[in-house]
């Protein structure tokens, strides 16, 4: 395992700018994800770093050497993509035995052996070994797929949305197993996806990136807590941030400058309308069993919170509203700090 | 608008039975939603309905009348399909008038009822548009206004956002529903996501294998589901289960898990002797050093508000949904403490949920029927 590195990288496409100038660091043993919509350059940085592409500026290093210029095989980096393209007429131990078995690597039979045991240990699938890989439920597949990944030993483990073909229920279960492995084997990961649940519950830290462009790194709680503008606070969430325009509503925290109020559902507390000035109406109710999103009209705009399941509101109701510590963006959408009394 | 009702309608495919036994009504208005697995034969239950599939026995009632046997262009129903199939050459209006045009009603009346649709949809800045243009949300409304338009008794859908990501269809199911606010037409959605179904329907039918295993609300069940399948299939995460070995004790109040005792509620209901299995969901969790139950932590996910900390306990591995504050350490050792009003029994043999005293005084206290 090793440090990756880009420094200034650039990738253009004809008039199309698919990375902007991106500086990282993904240290030994992080599990880094860059979560964006799609076109927002987060494949194309992975076909950098393996040598797939090739940028127009900057420098790409693995642990400390500079290897910009270098062919992918020589990288030692390991892809799983988002597709698993197993071989349908090999057995799930050889298609984990294949990238060993390359004649460039001379690797003696029992040590490859030894190598997809543990490997099959390690995804639970020790009871498949003997089978086609075509006779594999899809979540079988695609640890497979991971599995052919992990049997190397590569400076860095480089995933292209490996779970988004699975369906919600595998998805958590991976989720939480790739987590677990990583950790296990101390791997370095560079991790893309549109999903922010999955960004949310694996990374060590989270790239948000759009139209090419970094926009900020740091660990779940932090983009989560602490973002620094409009779009990221917006990447996180379920349901997502609210947003107001600053001066609809009253709250003395709102610092000069700040041209939009945001809020997510812990920042917005409702109670039963007893005189207060700040009233919403609710608009509807979204059962989810475990809580309820219940939407809130508040002087022209809609606003979504969580309620306890058992709360009794009804639609037409009118309910109290009251902040506490939202976040504030500036009329570019960068955020500013809350004015402290 | 109609009320829709299905006595014992049962469909079989040579020796496989698709649908066994149903039985259900939907009143005027209601947004139904027929959730289950692939296969568990909700699509089939909808075919029927329409038309499209003749029943193997029982009956299909439309406002009263029986509509068993007639032709599906006889039954004043809209379908709408998972895959939503817009004429590329004809343009937004003509696509959505096409209904009426094939019934052979005149120009102005026509172009009046498309405006109106167009309308309800929010779409009347694009009915010149070209079909082809149009994002994936815009296209999935032309298709729901081609069905809207020649306002039908009641909307069956299947699966109609299943083709989209998940944040769109998020938004989709918010439209979805305040479009049904707006025109109340009977409506049966049929989808394999229960956050789809929970989301927008005043009443689910749960189905397995054929079979419905469950019709209330939503809350309803979430609350108290009346089966394992049910409770597993609705939550995100699912209900955890325990499973006890050595039954309940004389007095009722405690079931035994590998030498633990859970405090339950009274059991209200005969119950077979066999072994149970106690249901908690993950928000009904919390740590507590007291608690019996104890388990390893084995990870932890972070989700913002909350967090969802997995524990592998000798009684099973446990899923609990804390507030994000809460410090947990991968690795540690917890104690679980169950929210004792909110916990659900099964019988393990068969699955079927075994009433408790604190439910039945939920469903008194909401009026609820189950």
């Amino acid at each position: 395992m090793a440090d990756v590195s880009l420094r200034h990288v650039s990738k253009r496409f004809g008039h199309v700018n698919a990375v902007r100038d991106l500086s990282m660091v993904i240290n030994d043993g992080e599990f880094v994800v860059l979560l964006g919509p799609s076109g927002a350059g987060k494949t194309t940085t992975l076909r950098l770093i393996t040598g797939l592409e090739r940028p127009d500026e900057g420098l790409i290093s693995i642990d400390h050497r500079d290897v910009t210029r270098d062919p992918p095989g020589t990288r030692d980096i390991a892809f799983v993509f988002q597709q698993y393209s197993l071989y349908p007429h090999l057995t799930v131990y050889d298609n984990l035995a294949f990238p060993l078995r390359s004649p460039a690597r001379r690797i003696p039979e029992p040590a490859i052996r030894k190598r997809v045991e543990q490997t099959a240990e390690l995804l639970h699938i020790t009871g498949k070994l003997a089978n086609r890989a075509t006779k594999l439920s899809g979540g079988e597949m695609q640890r497979v797929a991971i599995g052919r990944a992990l049997v190397r030993d590569p400076a860095i483990y480089l995933m292209d949305e490996p779970l988004s073909s699975l369906d919600a229920k595998l998805r958590a279960e991976l989720r939480l197993e790739l987590k677990r492995i990583q950790v296990e084997l101390g791997a370095t990961i560079l991790y893309v996806t549109h999903d922010q649940v999955e960004a949310m519950t694996m990374a060590s830290r989270i790239g948000v990136v759009r139209d090419g462009e970094l926009l900020q790194l740091g660990t779940p709680r932090e983009i989560y807590e602490n973002p620094a503008d409009r779009y990221v606070a917006s990447r996180l969430g379920t349901p997502s941030i609210n947003f107001l325009p600053a001066g609809l509503i009253p709250d003395a925290a709102t610092p000069p400058g700040a041209e939009t109020i945001g809020i997510r559902t812990e920042h917005l507390q409702i109670a039963k309308a007893s005189g207060g000035e700040i009233v919403g109406r609710v608009h509807r109710i979204e059962h989810l069993g475990d809580q309820n999103h219940v939407h809130l009209e508040y002087r022209g705009q809609m606003l979504v919170t969580l309620a306890d399941p058992h709360q009794p509101l009804q639609a037409g109701q009118e309910v109290e509203l009251q902040l506490a510590a939202p976040l504030y963006f500036d009329a570019a959408g960068q955020r500013i700090a809350a004015t402290i009394h | 608008m109609a009320q829709i009702r299905v006595e014992n309608l049962r469909k079989a495919f040579d020796q496989f039975t698709a649908v066994h036994d149903s039985n259900f009504t939907i009143e005027n208005g209601t947004f139904f939603a027929l959730l289950g697995p692939s296969g568990c034969g909700k699509t089939t239950t909808l075919r029927m309905i329409a038309g499209l599939e003749l029943p193997t026995g029982g009956r299909i009632l439309l406002d009263g009348e029986d509509v068993t046997f007639r032709r599906a262009a006889a039954r004043d129903i809209a379908f709408v399909f998972q895959l939503f199939a817009l004429y590329p050459h004809m343009n937004v209006a003509q696509n959505i008038g096409f209904p009426l045009k094939c019934q052979g009603m005149g120009r102005r009346e026509t172009s009046d009822r498309v405006l109106e649709t167009a309308r309800l949809l929010r779409i009347e800045h694009l009915l010149t548009s070209k079909t082809s243009r149009l994002s994936g949300g815009d296209r999935q409304r032309v298709a729901l206004g081609r069905a809207m338009v020649r306002r039908p008794k009641a909307f069956l859908m299947d699966e109609p956002l299943g083709a989209l990501d998940a944040e769109f269809r998020q938004l989709m199911c918010g439209e979805l529903r305040e479009l049904h606010d707006r025109i109340s037409a009977t409506t049966i959605y049929v989808t394999h996501d229960q956050h789809e179904a929970m989301s927008m329907a005043d009443c689910i039918a749960v189905m397995n294998a054929g079979r419905i295993e469950q019709i209330g609300t939503p809350q309803e069940i979430y609350d108290r589901p009346a089966s394992m399948f049910v409770a597993d299939f609705i939550g995100s995460p699912p209900m955890n289960f325990l499973y006890c070995d050595a039954g309940v004790d004389a007095d009722k109040h405690v079931v035994k898990f590998k030498g633990v005792g859970i405090p339950i509620p009274e059991i209200s209901e005969k119950h077979p002797a066999g072994a149970l299995v106690l249901g908690v969901r993950p928000e009904h969790i919390r740590f507590s050093d007291s608690a019996p139950v104890r388990g390893r932590v084995f990870g932890a996910e972070y989700l913002g508000t909350t967090q969802i900390v997995t524990v592998v306990t000798e009684q099973g591995t446990v899923k609990a949904r804390l507030p994000s504050s809460a410090p947990v350490q991968v690795g540690e050792t917890v104690g679980l403490a169950f929210r004792f009003n909110s916990l659900s029994l099964f019988d393990a043999q068969t699955g079927a949920a075994i009433r408790t005293a604190s439910q039945q005084t939920m469903s008194r206290e909401r009026g609820g029927h189950g």
